[in-house]
């Protein structure tokens, strides 16, 4: 008890300096948080890919399609257990800043197979019914404000022209991680509009979305299929979900990997703050040491005093941080959700924080512990403090 | 009585650079239990560097320091350690107290390394600050008392484990007249009632007036033993 009271009230010394230094390292706490919580958010849809599920694309590119007839092909390769299909739109609601990715699906497979959209069956029964019904995310309708039954206007860049829907569900994740930002409608809706105007993308598909009967199974399956469209007009890349989600995120890997950087750099700086704070504290007191070790204070009892207030000093301001970073997430998670549509503090990033103050508060006592070791204790005494 | 301090042909050296500075040449002392001795000297003598070298704060380079029968040369830092915390009680200048720390904590501080309970360490700790006078002070932090208040603490700290010996350098030396005066008749007190064996560096002809015997160094050379002889 005296040993923690000494500490505790070593820290109190200096009130300034030491709130000071907790405002900076928890600042530097929560920029650390929030920039991994963006890097997570690159990788939510990895982290929710399901292992026996297979995607389909064609081999080129995700910008050119497939022939629809693919469809009762592959449901026909052994081990598939059950196939939807889906085309990116990328229309515009209201004007270019309201974003949002909008997919038409196959209505009568799509929900069965990403169970963890839950969607009610009674709102599933009434977009079944309606050919321009469509299903959005619970964060997307919150943040326009949407009710079932309201009108919902796009303006088609790929496919160009007015389009507009009327919302029959309202689609909530299974988990806390999935996203609920996405807006749904009728593949059939799309493909007979197209038809209508005679487009050259009539009956052509997206991407296809399969699951398999065993996840050990995935790269047999996935070559089976692609096998199967070799020197067609469209041949096909088949991957798992994780792979194909994988692939997006390789295409900011750069802007992942700068931010990875300034999360480390952020550390790096948490640390010099510390260790200015602890050396300037330990020169302070150098013949305090000094007279302890006089009194038959060992170089343990004193290097415990110095590593206890820094470890202390850095884990309340890691734990404040964190306390600071979790409105912030949420209120960053709730207005930027077209960019981040799962932006949520993972324990591990918690994990990751409180594990860099920890680092931070043994690192930076370790030079000024040193210091005042290698001091001869009748320096130390005649120092002035 | 039997000598508690023993010094035989002792030396002790500096280096600055490639120049080895001697700071203390062939010291020879005997100090008794229960004496009062004190250590007198201009600037740079070597006072303090031989009372740390009793202390055990320091090691000769040459000769040899036995103090209480033990060698304290050949201890190592952390028997010096140990030594330390049972053997001495330090009094120093400008008091060294902890100014985090309660009197009375600071009192308890040494008693820390000692198997006593927390209780029984309190009852130390407030007993010896009883006998220094400051039991009403037990409350205050150093900020909150005078320079003699503070040094009569450090006196308790010294005291609390039952010391073989006290070291004190300059204990008067920054205090007003009045609390000095106090702080020596409370030296005196402990040398003469309960037999401290006390050896004190200081400046002041009344503070060496307290003490048996007077040594003086002068460019690390010790003279002869005299007794003390007050300026006319």
């Amino acid at each position: 008890m005296f040993f923690i009271k000494l500490i505790l009230r070593n820290l109190l010394r200096q009130k300034l300096r030491t709130g000071l230094t907790i405002l900076g390292i928890m600042v530097a706490v929560i920029a650390f948080c929030l920039l991994t919580t963006v890097v997570n958010s690159w990788y939510a849809g990895v982290d929710a890919a399901v292992a026996k599920r297979l995607v389909t694309r064609n081999a080129i590119s995700l910008a050119f399609s497939m022939p629809l007839s693919y469809l009762n092909r592959i449901r026909q390769v052994d081990g598939v257990q059950a196939v939807t299909y889906a085309n990116w739109f990328g229309g515009i609601y209201i004007n270019e800043k309201n974003f949002f990715p909008q997919f038409a699906v196959d209505a009568e497979s799509y929900f069965d197979i990403t169970t963890y959209y839950r969607l009610s069956a009674e709102q599933k029964k009434a977009f079944l019914l309606d050919r321009q019904g469509a299903v959005a995310g619970r964060k997307l309708a919150e943040q326009y404000g949407w009710k079932i039954g309201d009108v919902i206007p796009l303006r088609g860049t790929i496919y160009p022209g007015n389009w507009s829907f009327v919302l029959r569900g309202i689609y909530h994740g299974a988990e806390k991680s999935t996203d609920e930002s996405t807006f749904f409608f009728h593949w059939q809706n799309l493909n007979e509009t197209l038809k209508k105007r005679n487009d050259s993308r009539i009956d052509q598909i997206g991407v296809f979305v399969m699951d398999i009967n065993h996840a050990e199974r995935a790269a047999e399956i996935s070559h089976h299929i692609d096998a199967t469209f070799k020197n067609s007009l469209a041949e096909t890349l088949t991957e798992t979900e994780k792979a194909f989600q994988l692939s997006f995120v390789a295409m900011v890997e750069a802007i992942v990997v700068a931010i990875q950087v300034v999360s480390f750099v952020v550390i790096v700086i948490i640390m010099a703050v510390m260790a200015n704070t602890m050396a300037m504290n330990v020169r302070e007191r150098e013949r305090e040491y000094a007279t302890m070790r006089a009194l038959g204070f060992g170089g343990g009892y004193i290097g415990a005093l110095i590593l206890g207030e820094s470890v202390i000093l850095s884990l309340s301001a890691g734990v404040l941080g964190v306390w600071a970073t979790l409105p912030l997430v949420d209120l960053i998670g709730e207005k930027l959700v077209s960019f981040f549509p799962i932006f949520l503090l993972s324990q591990a990033t918690v994990l990751k924080a409180f594990a860099a103050a920890l680092v931070v508060g043994v690192v930076a006592a370790v030079f000024p512990l040193a210091s005042v070791l290698r001091h001869r204790v009748g320096d130390g005494l005649r120092s002035m403090g | 009585m039997s000598a508690i301090v023993e010094i035989v042909n002792l030396g002790k050296y500096y280096r600055r650079g490639e120049q080895i500075v001697p700071v203390l040449n062939d010291i020879n002392l005997s100090i008794r239990e229960g004496e009062f001795i004190g250590l007198m000297g201009p600037s740079g003598s070597g006072k303090s560097t031989l009372l740390n070298l009793i202390a055990g704060i320091d090691r000769p380079d040459s000769g040899s320091l036995r103090v209480g029968g033990i060698d304290i040369a050949g201890l190592s830092e952390s028997e010096l350690a140990d030594w330390r915390a049972e053997h001495v009680g330090f009094i120093f200048q400008f008091y060294n107290l902890m100014p985090v720390l309660t009197a009375l904590e600071n009192v308890e501080l040494p008693l820390l390394l000692t198997d006593l309970t927390r209780r029984q360490r309190r009852e130390h700790a407030e007993l010896v600050l009883d006998l220094v006078g400051l039991h009403d002070r037990s409350g205050h932090f150093p900020h909150q008392l005078s320079g003699g208040q503070q040094q009569r603490v450090a006196i308790a700290r010294a005291l609390v484990t039952d010391p073989t010996l006290i070291v004190a350098d300059e204990p008067t030396g920054d205090l007003d007249r009045k609390s000095a005066e106090e702080v020596l008749e409370l030296l005196e007190r402990l040398n003469q009632e309960i037999g401290k064996t006390i050896i004190m560096v200081t400046h002041d002809q009344r503070a060496a007036a307290k003490a048996h015997q007077i040594r003086h160094l002068d460019k690390g050379v010790l003279s002869e033993d005299q007794p003390f002889l007050p300026d006319v």
